[in-house]
């Protein structure tokens, strides 16, 4: 553990939450536009504060770097405990940026309540950065149930018709799951001090604490049977969030209804939540129960491909349809990371960051276009290209990069999960290039009927082009998608300690024929190079 | 016997004192004499507190004082003040409500100041004649409280059905009581505990005994499937007495469980075990999926409140040093969260009644956004969402179940827990979803009562304050459970 620069952690996790204090204390909620610049200015700041964590991350250091330490609750073993690997600051970065652009993107499609809105969605900022800082598990499930809560608000207060459905949904669901991965977690604690008395299950006799780099040393000492349920526990609260199917029906619902900016932060960052999850414990904490579970979770993740895919290419909504692909996207991801290889999970981490990318850029496309219109039916729109020519332009090259055309990000991440799929096995690839297929079939179907042929509807013959602060949304996201697709090395370079010590835990418990595949499969997987034939396109 | 023996004994005298005074005080003063009356209420449990504190300070074992009757230990201590507490914040909540209604209130302070009276005996009992007689004490105050505003049939129906049913279940009770005396010939409780020391028993008649005094502790905690009293009571008593009793007697009862089952009793620990195990996986699901479905708000807080039974009775399942420490906070922690929320329901006013409709809180949000935002801190605690002490006391149980093995039984609060949100949150919407403009609404009034809203303002402090930062909590709950050598 590194503790060199502990104080700009804790800072980039509680920047927005002072914001959100002092804006509400300070700020009249008539005065819109200080509180817009307000929001902006801490969202900005935010995002420039994290911006040293790529540069000061050391990829050779510490496994979790940048850490603060101090007792919190001494009596039970409960630690504040803050650390991240280069895993945790990839996703840091992509919180805070899209943070910002959620902030920014709001002027005007928040009239509202402006106040509390910006107040919600700087504290949504807290929770989920304090997320991926916490290397303690109740600190951990402190923030993780935190951020529910101002999510719940933007979904149903500023959420569409069917707003309080779908809030209550999507709380209620999340907090199912994150109740029974508290047993776990208990468990695990249990497992590690004094054992379960009733069930006769004998602990270790650790001194008892929630330290996650603790339990990670006594992974191999646990039994296979509680590893099974602590995995199961772990499981329903990860896939609930991710949304694996079939658990995945709150997702569309609270898309739809959620105000673009709610969106764009629950696509990109909430979701990304559950496969962080994964990767942080259930796989190296619970190597045995993984490999055990790898058979239904590829199935699982496959019909999520498939089933997203198909439900997608139905919808007559465009938000719907984007929300659809996400749950045909976080199969990807899943399916890459349970391949249990190093490309697989390299491309699922890429592919996690790829999909804040491209799909939040999507919903604020969306978003800006129902903004003029109102209405989101694919039907109502065509030939749009012609009235907005730079609308067309950038909703082009993120349709490209969501489908995963070559140097743009999507491709990267795909590629490398197909190769640790098929490494896996041929029938995975095989599924898995098939998504890519329907997925570039219903994002190129939907920009073909919403932007090409004649402009049919008159309502649509006056609707403007993007103004500069729309550009400015979306910009930096088409910068970093053509970065990740053109030279992806210092994102890999980045993860590469995280997903080597995973493997490593993982293989702890894996027989030694397994690992051979993984290592063919390094060699393939060298980024920016691959050879162009085996894409699945 | 001399004097000096009962200065141990002294701040349950001074509080007897002091209720008869307010009773006599009240008579001249009427209707005027609301505040000055809850002042002094008020200050006399304080001065009760700093003299629970005195006494119990130099104590660190258990002292028996008055031949066994009672006990001072830690556990006493913090469950003294914490009732001290809750009932001094009840009381001054309650002086606005008192003086807009047409009742005295003199009979009312010294009712509750002699309620916590029983309250401070039930939690240092050392023998099973002197917690009932603190049960009784607190248990026929409280029937009159709840009958309080004697013109409203309400309040009548609830008073009735309370005081029946409480009779019987106490009836129950006694009953268990002499079976215990006539299997043991004892009733002092470090006798019991030491005569099942030395020969477990598996006399019928004595573990019926204890399975009787438990379902008469059962009806107290309001478990089910003795919790019928609890809604209509709830519903009909006046609010601030709700609030009163839903806290303070509740956390006596807990108190007093703990004593006889943790204590007394805990050497026949396998056979009631699987007795509470049942009760409280019944209580949590019949609480939380009752609530559902109220739109009274009172009758939706007594149902929660029935369900927080069964979260707390968890501590007695596990029976071990976490279960028991984590109850005590728990208590802690849900009187003041409870108090809250009543603090609210106190305030709100519509159509010159109290405003007791989930639809009086449409809109909240815009007009008082303070308040909104101090009632959806209680509510979120009550949900047992962080960053808030009704997470951090959930979390304790929930862990010492899990100790204990009793992984299905956490298994099922949790769930119950999850389903609870739906229905505190619906509240929420309320507050924050819904404008109160839509037709045929009428937004019921905030009033404004300064003690009222300092009240609620101490209990916005104190759950956050723990749920932030809960470790002197944590460490002085660990602390004062010592006597029972978990």
């Amino acid at each position: 553990m590194d503790f060199q620069y502990g104080w700009l952690l804790n800072l980039i996790c509680y920047l927005p939450l002072a914001g959100a204090l002092l804006m509400m204390a300070f700020i009249n909620k008539e005065n819109s536009t200080a509180i817009k610049a307000w929001a902006t200015l801490v969202a900005g700041l935010d995002f420039a504060i994290s911006i040293p964590l790529w540069f000061l991350y050391k990829p050779g250091g510490a496994e979790f770097q940048f850490a603060t330490q101090f007792d919190w609750i001494p009596s039970v073993g409960v630690q504040y405990l803050f650390g991240v690997d280069g895993f945790a600051v990839l996703l840091i970065l992509l919180t805070t940026l899209l943070g910002f652009i959620a902030v920014y993107s709001s002027f005007t499609a928040i009239a509202d309540r402006q106040k509390e809105y910006y107040i919600f969605l700087l504290l949504l900022q807290t929770g989920m950065l304090g997320v991926f800082c916490s290397l303690d598990f109740i600190l951990f499930y402190v923030f993780w149930e935190v951020m529910l809560v101002p999510m719940y608000f933007l979904i149903g207060v500023w959420g569409g018709p069917r707003r309080l459905y779908a809030a209550i949904k999507f709380f209620l669901y999340t907090l199912v799951g994150s109740v029974l991965m508290l047993v776990g977690i208990l468990t695990l604690y249990f497992y590690n001090a004094g054992g379960l008395a009733a069930i006769g299950l004998q602990g270790l006799g650790n001194v008892a604490t929630f330290s996650i780099p603790h339990l990670f040393t006594i992974a191999p000492m646990i039994p296979a049977n509680v590893q099974f349920w602590v995995f199961l526990a772990f499981f329903v609260g990860f896939a609930i969030k991710v949304p694996m199917f079939p658990f995945h029906t709150w997702l569309p619902d609270a898309h739809v209804e959620a105000p673009t900016a709610g969106s764009v932060i629950l696509a990109a960052v909430l979701l990304k939540m559950g496969t962080y999850g994964f990767i942080r414990f259930s796989l190296p904490l619970l190597p045995d129960a993984t490999l055990k579970a790898v058979g239904w979770i590829g199935v699982l993740s496959i019909i999520a491909i498939v089933y997203g895919a198909l439900v997608a290419m139905a919808q007559k909504d465009m938000k719907k349809l984007v929300a659809y692909s996400s749950v045909s996207h976080m199969g990807f991801i899943t399916l890459g990371m349970f391949a249990l290889n190093e490309a697989g999970l390299r491309g699922s981490i890429l592919q996690m960051l790829n999909h804040g990318v491209s799909t939040g850029a999507l919903f604020l496309l969306v978003g800006i276009v129902y903004e003029r219109r109102h209405n989101r039916m694919i039907a109502e729109y065509g030939g749009l290209a012609k009235v907005m020519p730079l609308y067309a332009t950038f909703f082009l090259i993120i349709t490209l990069s969501s489908i995963g055309l070559p140097t743009l990000n999507g491709f990267i991440g795909e590629f490398l999960i197909l190769i640790g799929a098929y490494n896996h096995s041929w029938v995975w690839a095989l599924f898995a290039a098939s998504g890519i297929v329907l997925g570039a079939a219903y994002m190129l179907w939907l920009y073909q009927r919403v932007f090409f042929g004649e402009l049919t509807n008159d309502k649509n013959k006056d609707l403007a082009d993007l103004n500069r602060r729309e550009q400015w949304t979306l910009i930096p996201l088409v910068i970093i998608a053509f970065w990740i697709g053109l030279y992806p090395k210092p994102f890999i370079d980045r993860m590469a300690p995280t997903v080597d010590r995973v493997l490593e835990r993982v293989a702890a418990a894996m027989p030694e024929t397994e690992t051979a595949a993984g290592r063919v499969a390094e060699i393939a997987a060298a980024p920016g190079e691959p050879a162009a034939g085996e894409h699945g396109e | 016997m001399t004097l000096a023996q009962f200065v141990p004994f002294l701040p349950e005298i001074f509080l007897a004192g002091a209720g008869f005074v307010v009773l006599l005080l009240g008579i001249p003063l009427g209707r005027r004499g609301v505040r000055p009356l809850t002042l002094i209420g008020v200050g006399s449990l304080a001065v009760t507190a700093v003299l629970v504190w005195l006494v119990g300070r130099p104590v660190d074992g258990p002292v028996a004082i008055l031949g066994g009757m009672l006990v001072v230990d830690r556990m006493a201590v913090f469950f003294q003040l914490l009732m001290l507490a809750s009932s001094a914040v009840a009381l001054a909540m309650a002086a606005g409500f008192l003086e807009r209604s047409r009742y005295g209130g003199g009979e009312y302070v010294s009712l509750v100041l002699f309620a916590t009276l029983g309250t401070l005996i039930m939690a240092s009992g050392g023998n099973l004649a002197s917690l009932y007689v603190g049960l009784e004490l607190m248990a026929l105050s409280v029937y009159v409280l709840v009958g309080y505003f004697k013109l409203e049939v309400k309040s009548n129906e609830g008073a009735v059905k309370y005081f029946v049913l409480g009779a019987a279940s106490s009836a129950i009770l006694l009953y268990g009581i002499s079976l215990i005396y006539g299997s043991l010939g004892t009733l002092d409780l470090a006798e019991i505990h030491a005569s099942l020391v030395a020969v477990p028993s598996a006399n019928p008649m004595l573990v019926l005994g204890i399975i009787l005094v438990g379902f008469g502790m059962l009806f107290k905690v309001a478990a089910v499937p003795f919790h019928v009293w609890t809604p209509d009571a709830y519903e009909g008593a006046p609010t601030p007495v709700t609030a009163f009793i839903s806290v303070a007697p509740k956390a006596a009862a807990f108190a007093m469980f703990m004593r006889l089952f943790l204590g007394a009793f805990a050497p026949e620990v396998e056979y009631w075990r699987m007795v509470l195990w049942v009760a409280a996986a019944a209580t949590m699901i019949y609480g939380n999926v009752a609530a559902l479905t109220q739109d009274n708000v009172k009758r939706m807080l007594a149902y929660s409140s029935i369900a927080h039974a069964g979260y707390a009775l968890m501590g007695l399942v596990a029976a071990n040093q976490m279960g028991a420490w984590a109850l005590l906070m728990y208590m802690l922690v849900y009187s003041f969260m409870n108090l809250g929320a009543f603090g609210f329901v106190i305030l709100l006013e519509s159509k010159g009644y109290a405003g007791e409709e989930i639809v009086d809180y449409a809109g909240l949000a815009r007009r008082h956004p303070g308040a909104a935002l101090g009632m959806l801190i209680f509510m979120l605690a009550l949900a047992g969402i962080p960053p808030t002490a009704g997470f951090m006391g959930k979390l304790y149980l929930f862990a010492a179940a899990v100790e204990g093995g009793y992984v299905v039984l956490t298994v099922i609060a949790v769930i119950m827990s999850a389903v609870s949100l739906y229905y505190y949150f619906r509240i929420v919407v309320q507050m924050y979803m819904r404008d109160g403009s839509e037709e045929g609404v009428v937004p019921a009034e905030l009033l404004h009562d300064r003690w009222t809203e300092a009240m609620i303002a101490v209990c916005v402090v104190i759950t956050l304050a723990v749920g932030i930062w809960p470790a002197p909590v944590v460490g002085w709950a660990k602390s004062a459970i010592s006597a029972f050598g978990l």
